[in-house]
């Protein structure tokens, strides 16, 4: 299966990325923000970072860098697209996905281990893990999730709600929610759902001696699925 | 252009006498340009004057140093070719006065020293120090501080890894804010500052020349007063993407051997980097300023050299090579400029619109800079407190903890390092909150444990002893998470220099400091004074503040403190004297502040060190802590939150009082879980090595449970030591 993660000037989380893929079975290229076009891939990844330092609203710039125009192209063909954490606020900014990413409630920024429950049904996101609840891991300033109750009852509908931060029992509630976000939304979906953009990093947890293990399932489910 | 006089010297920051000498070894008055070019280099920051004396005595040798002090940061080999670039460095008074990028640009200034030798930085790590919580700047101060430590940090995307925060009333006028940077880098791949060879072009690159921080380096030689504030303007401004572009940029140029010598420009911009690449090369330079990049107009050529404009290189490069350099630096859209050339007139030559604006010979900047030899009072160690039953009357052990684990400098310091990304590339294995952080050597086995350490009121009660207990303490938290101990970065933050007790405090600490650093084979390889911490006449505390950095072999044998398994046995390595003077214990619960610190003996430190990590390779230890502030109780009840388990203290029998043994801070001591079947074995190898130990209770769940007193629930105590720091955030 392959692979390709944009680099903006900016991301910080593309090696870790790359790590990821790679240690999973992906044949992963890094694709420079200025190139045109994407090599032939089955899946995309938008990384973590700071695009163009984050000065104006995060990934604001990224969305218009040379690269995007052929990643939507790709989106569009029902390509599988991940953004995480700042790959996730580029999706926003692109239009890929919908809703905002504010800042967290207690204005600061938030670097900890957190529990989610992940949508299973019609993607290949998550569709096979067993585990129900997951320990991922979080490090942003503006990740607090906001949409339309419009947008929120259309998602809700057609099941585009993918992560929803919980407690380790898996309780979803303003105790469990680490930035504000409406609904406890750490992910979104497309329409399609070949879209994801989420705050918390898989690729920060995929061993046993990092502070989880279970952005593996995550990793390996994608991949059986592309077989 | 205005006339230099001795008046504008003084402005300057200069002595009657030091402006003397610059005439007299010039042979003619220096221009406004040459005069701000030696107030510069002359001032404490950069010439180490004051302190120079006392530097030179350092252990600064070792098997495993590959560079000790003296460049951009000092080298340690770790073997396979790896080696480990690592620096601390002070950004106190900018930090004071504008927080946020006071302590941005703190961070920003170390990053570069340790990509500048070639290293991509692995590990960020940092000790703050704030005045008395009810002062009423501290907590506006300390918020900026840790926003813009995090800031910075978390952008350039290099995980923050452990950390050291303290209050007292010593820093009401003088926070300090000292950052600590780790790279790695092939052995083969290091990069110096040592130009060589003539007529090699001097590249600059980076971001655009400002006005900002212009004198920094002298504000950060110069005693506050009420004004202080007015200084703003001398603080500089950080951009971490930037130096995110300047660190790939630099890293991507290092793959081939274009560059003869690299130095960043930090304290004193373009001055000192220009003229200490030269001065070590034993060259010349030349430089044209209008060649420099600048973002403002009309910068005249003091401001230019004067300027600390962050995420900025000088590069010495081979000849031919500029064509493919500048196409990196373009693709990574940083300014690119050749601005000048290694000569071999051994002077610094300035040209601007075709008029030479400044010549000064390279060696009066450099080794004819002043050097003191400052008068220095010696310390005498404080009369012991004689404590008696009767102090401890009506006190009761759990009371006591609470206390303890709830006061501001014992307390959990979780709302702060949660700021911080600890965790991006991935390789972070033991986080902050323990005794030292910790992250993988990225694809390998080897893993590295680094901890930042100081403790000013040992250090102001006795400075020599103060001088080698923070080196042991670092020793001992290295140990702690099972790592061999390797070398030592120092940061020397003082008050002034010219008061006989500051300097004596400095010297005696110095002292201390390589003492420990000697027995322990701990040698010191890169390091920064910071002198002049002091408001309206009064200074801090003394407070050198050491990073250890330390070797794990296999990642798979780092430990934690958390205790593991109930049913496991505590002991405590190490023999408890009773020492209570300068304790926690003695200042928040007896209200006692004098006495000395507690006494090092640095046989004992080095026999149970090396017992402990002895062990620890064995595997027969499951957690391990140090025992420090607050004695073994404290120590005791901060690996049961964070393991979420209890203990059941066995009856206490020993000869000194209860309080003395578990809340005494004598040093060289270890607190360690043991599976029960590994008892014998493990008391049997600390028998065979004469190590003291007492057994001191069992692992249990839930709560901790000390004989004749109210058992304590450990949940309850996880948010007394979570709470204070939040809500004094929060309200």
């Amino acid at each position: 299966m392959k692979s390709s993660v944009i680099i903006f000037p900016g991301s910080n989380c593309d090696r870790d990325m790359d790590v990821a893929l790679k240690k999973f079975g992906f044949k992963n290229k890094m694709v420079w923000h200025n190139d045109n076009v994407i090599p032939k891939s089955d899946l995309v990844v938008l990384p973590g970072g700071f695009s163009y330092g984050d000065y104006l609203r995060c990934g604001s710039i990224a969305a218009k860098s040379n690269i995007i125009n052929s990643v939507i192209e790709f989106a569009n063909k029902g390509g599988l697209v991940i953004g995480i954490c700042n790959g996730f606020q580029i999706l926003i900014e692109t239009g890929l996905v919908t809703g905002a990413l504010l800042r967290n409630k207690y204005l600061k920024f938030i670097c900890k281990n957190i529990f989610v429950k992940a949508n299973k049904t019609h993607n290949k996101y998550f569709n096979k893990i067993k585990k129900d609840i997951l320990e991922l891991h979080i490090a942003h300033n503006d990740g607090n999730y906001f949409c339309s109750q419009d947008d929120l009852k259309s998602m809700q509908d057609n099941d585009q709600i993918a992560v929803r931060y919980c407690d380790s029992n898996g309780e979803i509630s303003e105790n469990s929610n680490p930035n504000g976000s409406i609904q406890n939304i750490a992910g979104v979906f497309n329409e399609k759902k070949n879209i994801l953009g989420m705050m918390p990093h898989p690729e920060r947890v995929i061993d046993s001696c990092l502070s989880s293990n279970d952005g593996s399932y995550f990793f390996e489910n994608l991949l059986s699925n592309m077989k | 252009m205005i006339e230099v006089n001795e008046k504008i010297a003084i402005d300057h920051g200069l002595k009657k006498d030091e402006y003397k000498k610059i005439c007299e070894l010039l042979k003619r008055n220096p221009n406004l340009t040459e005069l701000g070019i030696f107030s510069a280099m002359w001032n404490e920051h950069c010439s180490y004057k004051s302190s120079k004396k006392h530097l030179k005595k350092l252990n600064t040798k070792g098997k495993k140093v590959i560079q000790g002090p003296g460049e951009n940061a000092g080298v340690i080999d770790i073997g396979d070719d790896d080696a480990i670039v690592f620096k601390i460095e002070s950004h106190n008074h900018p930090s004071f006065i504008e927080p946020y990028q006071g302590a941005a640009t703190g961070v920003g200034g170390i990053l570069r020293d340790v990509f500048t030798m070639g290293a991509r930085p692995i590990a960020n790590l940092n000790s703050i120090h704030f005045g008395s919580p009810s002062n009423k700047k501290t907590k506006s101060l300390l918020r900026g501080v840790v926003q813009g430590i995090g800031g910075y940090g978390n952008c350039i995307g290099v995980p923050t890894i452990a950390g050291q925060t303290s209050f007292d009333e010593s820093y009401n006028g003088n926070i300090l804010v000292n950052a600590m940077t780790l790279g790695l880098v092939k052995k083969d791949k290091i990069f110096y500052s040592k130009a060589a060879g003539l007529n090699k072009p001097v590249i600059y690159v980076g971001s655009k020349t400002g006005r900002d921080g212009i004198h920094g380096a002298s504000m950060a030689s110069a005693k506050f007063d009420d004004k202080i504030e007015e200084k703003k303007p001398t603080v500089q401004v950080g951009d971490p993407f930037t130096e995110k572009l300047l660190l790939e940029a630099c890293l991507e140029l290092m793959r081939d051997d274009s560059i003869i010598a690299i130095q960043d420009m930090g304290a004193a911009g373009l001055t000192s980097s220009s003229v200490e690449m030269a001065s070590k090369g034993k060259l010349g330079i030349e430089l044209h300023l209008d060649k420099v990049p600048c973002r403002e107009e009309n910068m005249s050529p003091y401001e230019i050299m004067l300027s600390e404009s962050q995420e900025r290189m000088l590069i010495v490069l081979e000849n031919g090579k500029e064509k493919k350099a500048k196409e990196i630096f373009d693709k990574w859209n940083l300014d690119f400029s050749v601005i000048g050339k290694t000569t071999n007139s051994k002077n610094i030559e300035l040209y601007f619109d075709k008029n030479k604006v400044a010549n000064i010979p390279i060696d009066l900047l450099s080794e004819e800079a002043p050097e003191y030899d400052r008068k220095w009072k010696k310390s005498k160690l404080p009369q012991k407190i004689k404590f008696t039953k009767k102090d401890f009357k009506n006190l009761k052990i759990t009371d006591v903890l609470k206390k303890i684990l709830s006061s501001p400098n014992v307390c959990s310091k979780e709302w702060i390092w949660e700021q911080y990304d600890h965790t991006v590339m991935g390789d972070t294995i033991q986080k902050p909150g323990g005794d030292a952080g910790v992250v993988r050597v990225h694809g390998s086995e080897k893993a590295i444990a680094a901890t930042v350490d100081s403790s000013a009121s040992y250090c102001y009660a006795h400075p020599l002893s103060g001088g080698k207990q923070i080196v042991c303490e670092t020793w001992r938290n290295l140990i702690c998470v099972g790592a061999e101990p390797i070398a030592i970065t120092n940061c020397l933050n003082f008050g002034n220099p010219e008061k006989p007790e500051n300097m004596g405090e400095f010297v005696e600490c110095v002292e201390g400091l390589n003492e420990a650093s000697k027995y322990l084979n701990f040698p010191v390889v890169s390091g920064n004074v910071s002198f002049y911490n002091e408001t309206k006449d009064k200074g801090i505390k003394p407070t050198p503040t050491i990073g250890g950095v330390g070797l794990i072999k296999n990642y798979k044998d780092m430990i934690t403190m958390d205790l593991k398994e109930t049913g496991n046995i505590i002991l405590v390595v190490g023999k408890t004297e009773g020492h209570l003077d300068q304790s926690i214990f003695a200042k928040e619960i007896l209200n006692e502040k004098k006495g000395p610190p507690p006494e090092i003996n640095l046989f004992n430190e080095k026999n149970n060190g090396e017992t402990v990590l002895k062990l620890i390779k064995d595997k027969l230890i499951r957690s391990a802590h140090d025992v420090s502030l607050g004695g073994i109780m404290t120590g005791i009840a901060k690996m049961c939150i964070k393991g979420k388990k209890g203990i059941n203290f066995y009856k206490y029998k020993g000869l000194i009082d209860k309080f003395e043994f578990f809340f005494s801070e004598d040093q060289g001591r270890y607190i360690i879980e043991v599976k029960k079947e590994n008892v014998d074995k493990v008391k049997k190898i600390l028998d065979k090595n004469s190590n003291h130990y007492d057994l001191i209770g069992e692992v249990i769940e839930g709560n901790i449970s000390i004989n004749d007193e109210p058992t304590l629930s450990v949940d309850k105590l996880a948010d007394y030591n979570k709470d204070w720091l939040n809500k004094y955030m929060v309200n």
